[in-house]
């Protein structure tokens, strides 16, 4: 074998290599494309909305959604929570959750303007700022909009719950992990309502697709002047609420 | 490995262990670590396969009108239609793979139901409330009420049966003998539903002028010229008329 023939031999052969291999990737890749491309189809877009003035602060959404997703029961934990919102006649406002309503100060019935309860839970965000800070991934939006956290990945260093404009975060105790809200995911993939939604006594929680004229939220967005919490950080939420005081924050 | 190679070189054995520590940390790393490490992508997946794969403890209200029907039937058509049956007796998936050994309360004390119903001033107008301490006390609320269609056990008769703030105000008040259908035209309907049938208000100045204005032949009370007194407000626009102000 001359110079000439090794040489033309040897590049042949790394050449035919490196197509054989990104052949593999490619028929690798290609399912994973389709997929992807139906799942932009096929796949809901998760949203809730609450109704304000229905809302009779009964504290039923907690507590349901203490026992199916396992929260602490202690009163500091909280994937849904519901505030009440006192505005006195002199213009200062008291907002307590009414979860750790006892021994706080009750105010006379003839100081209040008005009253009333705004329950709250993660908002979903289209851009979350917790994915964001998130330093190793364990936080990330599915298809469905919905923001979930990986348990196994995260590490515990609370970033995600400093950046949460809303609050909607807490260190589950046991478990050394941030928790939220996730829209009861394991129970809406099943077509069944999250829990909170299921035991709202007065439908003030109302769940669906987004994208689906069929779904009771659109028929809410429809029919009521909606607001969202903190519009101005443009974080898009995806919890929306009728008639929503401007007091609320 | 020396009388193994002892042809090679030392240098050579060197860089040959270099090689082979760089083999293993390859290995370890493809065989080792798994993929959900090292893939983002992966990693989702299976967080998501994860979530989906959490217990389900609320069966919801479709699964319990299977066997249930009659209280579902009940149910159906009562105020609290809207109601999920768990939200009074607690998550039931449990109840729905194992009925017989597995009950979900039904709470029968007095201590269930003043979690919705009991008076509290940031509840919403109109929602029914009692007070506990004042509402029948000691007797559980199931003695006068069938939870699965809630009622008033018998119509009302006179209206302080549910306005009683409104009645008690007025005892106070100048206007205490005046009766509520004075001024509110109520429909009988209106005792049995009554969210959806509302007695009226007084909509003219005129109607309280039949008192009150200067041209009222009713003796010994205050009177005031229509005509300037008060532009365009019907007078309950300013005047409490359960509780009318007294100079």
């Amino acid at each position: 074998m001359d110079r000439r023939n090794f040489l033309r031999k040897t590049l042949s052969f790394i050449i035919s290599l490196g197509a054989l291999g990104s052949l593999k990737e490619i028929l690798q890749v290609i399912p994973a494309v389709a997929e992807v491309k139906n799942g932009e189809t096929a796949k809901p877009v998760y949203g809730m909305g609450i109704q304000i003035d229905k809302c009779i602060g009964c504290g039923r959404c907690v507590e349901a959604c203490k026992i199916e997703n396992d929260v602490p029961q202690e009163p500091f934990f909280f994937r849904t929570w519901v505030e009440k919102y006192v505005i006195k006649k002199d213009g200062t406002v008291i907002v307590q959750n009414i979860a750790n309503e006892t021994g706080a100060e009750t105010v006379p019935e003839k100081d209040i303007l008005r009253s009333f309860f705004v329950p709250k839970l993660c908002n979903q965000c289209a851009n979350p700022p917790c994915v964001q800070v998130c330093p190793v991934g364990a936080t990330f939006s599915t298809e469905e909009g919905v923001v979930l956290v990986d348990e196994k990945r995260c590490i515990g260093c609370r970033y995600c719950i400093q950046a949460c404009p809303y609050g909607a975060r807490y260190l589950h105790p046991t478990k050394k992990t941030a928790d939220k809200c996730n829209f009861c995911y394991h129970r809406i993939e099943k077509g069944l309502l999250p829990a909170c939604v299921e035991v709202c006594p007065t439908q003030a929680r109302v769940f669906g697709d987004l994208k689906s004229m069929a779904s009771p939220l659109v028929r809410f967005k429809r029919m009521n002047k909606l607001h969202v919490l903190k519009p101005y950080l443009n974080t898009e939420p995806k919890v929306s609420y009728a008639n929503l005081d401007g007091e609320v924050r | 490995m020396k009388n193994l190679l002892p042809k090679l070189p030392e240098h050579i054995l060197r860089l040959l262990l270099v090689f082979l520590i760089f083999l293993g940390v390859i290995l370890l790393v493809r065989f080792f670590i798994p993929e959900s490490f090292r893939e983002h992508k992966v990693q989702i997946a299976s967080a998501v396969e994860r979530e989906k794969a959490r217990e389900i403890k609320f069966a919801g209200t479709s699964a319990c009108a299977t066997c249930h029907e009659d209280q579902y039937n009940l149910k159906k058509n009562g105020y609290h239609k809207n109601l999920s049956c768990e939200t009074c007796h607690g998550p039931a998936q449990g109840h729905t793979e194992n009925p017989t050994e597995i009950k979900p309360p039904a709470p029968r004390d007095r201590k269930f139901c003043p979690v919705c119903h009991a008076y509290n001033a940031s509840r919403p107008i109109g929602f029914p409330q009692i007070n506990p301490v004042a509402h029948n006390p000691l007797q559980p609320c199931i003695t006068c009420h069938e939870p699965h269609d809630p009622k008033p056990p018998e119509t009302p008769r006179e209206c302080k049966a549910c306005h009683g703030e409104f009645e008690r105000t007025k005892e106070l008040s100048p206007h205490v003998l005046l009766k509520c259908t004075t001024c509110h035209v109520t429909p009988a309907l209106h005792k049995v539903t009554p969210w959806s049938v509302r007695p009226s208000k007084p909509t003219s100045r005129e109607f309280c002028g039949k008192c009150h204005s200067q041209e009222s032949t009713v003796a010994k009370t205050p009177k005031v010229d229509l005509a300037t007194h008060g532009e365009k407000y019907v007078c309950w626009q300013c005047h409490y008329p359960h509780a009318p102000e007294v100079e």
